[in-house]
């Protein structure tokens, strides 16, 4: 077992989120937005080469934060592109984050009937 | 006093506590990278059960979609993203966090208009940008002539 | 008779009595500083009810029904209720008197609702419209999140200057004629003042400069010096807005500190993580109608300002980037003894 692969993810993960915090903290943009740009950028970054040699040294450091989410939108899109051309374009990237997206929507369904919200103390 | 808004802004800012800075980034670190290793030690369960590496990352994304949609609903998620911050919304943990909290939030709204609509009051943005920036990036990849097939 | 003093004060000159007073809260204010203070305090924020609405609404009832008690009265017998919380439409307050059978005025001040309340209802009681009436106002943690911020189970942070909504009500009845020895001497409505803060999470110092524009308005009026009152409580200005409001009056030669408390700031103790404080129209209402209030009727304080504050915003005008103003309107509450 390699245990620096635990190493990288752990820093390049924690570091991801802790530069998240200082726009958090320090600037007016919302969780909402700063979720989004990194979406976006994650999908930028990889469209430039920029991300998979990040994702190869981190592994789920660099796939589970949400930079991750645009990074395997992007990767799809480029997979689809280069087997079916146009129709690639539209189908490549929900193609590519489905299992993330399907899961969230019925397990949000799921928990929503078993769960109710609680108030806070 | 004639109070004008350029000094009571100082005023405020001076009086105004900011957030501890150096421990947030601290905490988010440690919970961030924390959810990061776990998501590691994921994928690597379901490359060692046989799956190749595309596959693999498909199915730790939906496993750590359970995981956190499974603390939402135990009430731990908020618990932890109280200290954690930037540390649990930036995983895709924190994306089911957005999804499964506002569906239980709203049920009492009924199952379509509640559940269902409110479902992506926080995460749509997310995934409509998300989205439109792929198909962009997929059209240019077009007009740079990378498409192959029809 | 009203007069009108200064700038703006009213004085009514036949000081409607505050004939009763209750407030109801729920469990983490019950476990509060003030927690011995309040009439009820539930075990469950739910209420028992099915939406956090209908939890609200049950407790503004709750402390509604409380405080016509001790009054000894039906709810037949008012002739007006002014009510109002945060949500919209004021959900919280029709549903809590849709059943009273009873001419109703819905309110909204934000969290100065209870000043607004009680000092709308000085004057119409002065005036004749109304021989009783009632005042309230409440809030809850869960209903107003799920309008104005996140759902509960959301993990978000929150800032060191936000204000944790209180789950809280109160409700005073006033009357012409009464037996109680605590009454209405004066009113001042007062004006919104916008200074620019657009910060959802600071909103003790968007209503500051509205607590400092008619708290010294009320003292110019009056020709009055803080000291010439026991006591001078902001609705919940928490302890940003609170230490604002000192600093400018102040600036002014005014020192307000020896009889000044805010309700925010008051409601939780240091170790129950509410950041700046307490806020929403609960809060000040219940602070009002539970310790302030009785602690008149012991004669531990026999002159009161009790001024609400409340911020004039809604996620609507947030999102559109308008700057948040805030309010205060001011009642001055004594103690006669005879």
């Amino acid at each position: 077992m390699n245990w620096m692969e635990y190493v990288n993810a752990f820093w390049v993960g924690g570091a991801i989120c802790a530069i998240c915090q200082v726009f958090i903290d320090r600037t007016k943009l919302t969780p909402a937005r700063i979720l989004v740009s990194l979406v976006v950028l994650g999908v930028a970054l990889q469209a430039l080469g920029l991300y998979q040699p990040v994702v190869d040294y981190a592994g789920a450091g660099a796939t589970i934060p949400l930079l991750g989410f645009g990074y395997s939108l992007a990767k799809g899109v480029a997979k689809a592109v280069a087997e079916t051309g146009l129709l690639g374009a539209f189908t490549g990237g929900v193609t590519g984050a489905a299992g993330g997206i399907a899961a969230a929507i019925v397990f949000g369904c799921l928990f929503a009937l078993i769960a109710r919200p609680k108030s806070r103390s | 006093m004639k109070l004008d808004k350029q000094s009571y802004q100082r005023l405020l800012e001076q009086k105004s506590p900011p957030s501890p800075l150096p421990l947030d980034c601290l905490k988010a670190f440690l919970f961030g990278g924390a959810i990061c290793t776990v998501g590691e030690t994921v994928s690597n369960f379901w490359q060692w059960r046989g799956l190749e590496t595309t596959d693999a990352a498909a199915a730790t994304s939906i496993t750590m979609v359970f995981l956190g949609a499974l603390l939402t609903c135990l009430h731990l998620y908020e618990k932890m993203a109280k200290h954690a911050g930037a540390g649990t919304i930036v995983p895709i943990t924190g994306f089911a966090n957005s999804i499964v909290s506002p569906a239980m939030e709203f049920k009492s709204e009924g199952l379509v208009l509640g559940v269902g609509a409110k479902l992506f009051v926080i995460a749509g943005p997310v995934l409509t940008y998300g989205i439109s920036a792929s198909v962009i990036y997929g059209l240019i990849l077009v007009l740079l002539g990378g498409g192959g097939g029809a | 008779m009203i007069e009108r003093i200064g700038q703006r004060t009213l004085h009514l000159t036949s000081r409607p009595y505050l004939m009763a007073h209750a407030a109801a809260v729920g469990k983490k204010e019950g476990e509060g500083p003030l927690g011995a203070y309040f009439d009820f305090v539930t075990e469950d924020d739910r209420m028992k009810q099915k939406s956090w609405e209908l939890a609200e609404s049950a407790l503004q009832k709750t402390a509604i029904n409380l405080a016509l008690h001790k009054a000894g009265l039906q709810r037949g017998e008012l002739d007006v209720i002014l009510a109002g919380d945060l949500l919209n439409q004021c959900t919280g307050s029709f549903l809590a008197s849709v059943d009273s059978d009873t001419p109703y005025l819905g309110q909204y001040g934000a969290c100065s609702t209870m000043a607004q309340g009680l000092a709308l209802g000085g004057c119409l009681v002065e005036g004749g419209a109304a021989r009783r009436l009632l005042a309230a106002a409440s809030s809850h943690f869960c209903s107003a999140e799920r309008q104005y911020r996140f759902p509960l189970a959301y993990g978000g942070q929150r800032a060191p200057t936000a204000q944790w909504t209180a789950t809280a009500a109160g409700a005073a009845v006033l009357g012409a004629r009464g037996t109680g020895r605590i009454r209405l001497t004066h009113v001042l409505f007062g004006k919104m003042v916008e200074l620019g803060v657009k910060d959802a999470n600071n909103m003790g110092a968007a209503m500051a400069p509205a607590a400092y524009d008619t708290l010294s308005t009320l003292l110019a009026d009056l020709g009055a010096q803080p000291t010439d009152f026991d006591c001078i409580v902001t609705g919940d200005l928490g302890h940003v807005g609170a230490d604002l409001l000192l600093t400018l009056l102040r600036t002014d030669g005014i020192d307000l500190s020896p009889v000044y408390s805010d309700c925010g700031s008051l409601l939780f103790g240091d170790e129950q993580d509410a950041h700046a404080g307490a806020s929403g129209c609960g809060c000040s209402a219940a602070v009002l109608c539970g310790p302030l209030l009785r602690d008149m009727q012991a004669g531990k304080i026999r002159r009161l300002v009790f001024a609400g504050t409340g911020a004039m915003m809604s996620p609507t005008s947030v999102q559109q980037g308008q700057p948040i103003a805030g309010i205060c309107h001011a009642v001055v509450i004594e103690r006669s003894d005879a």
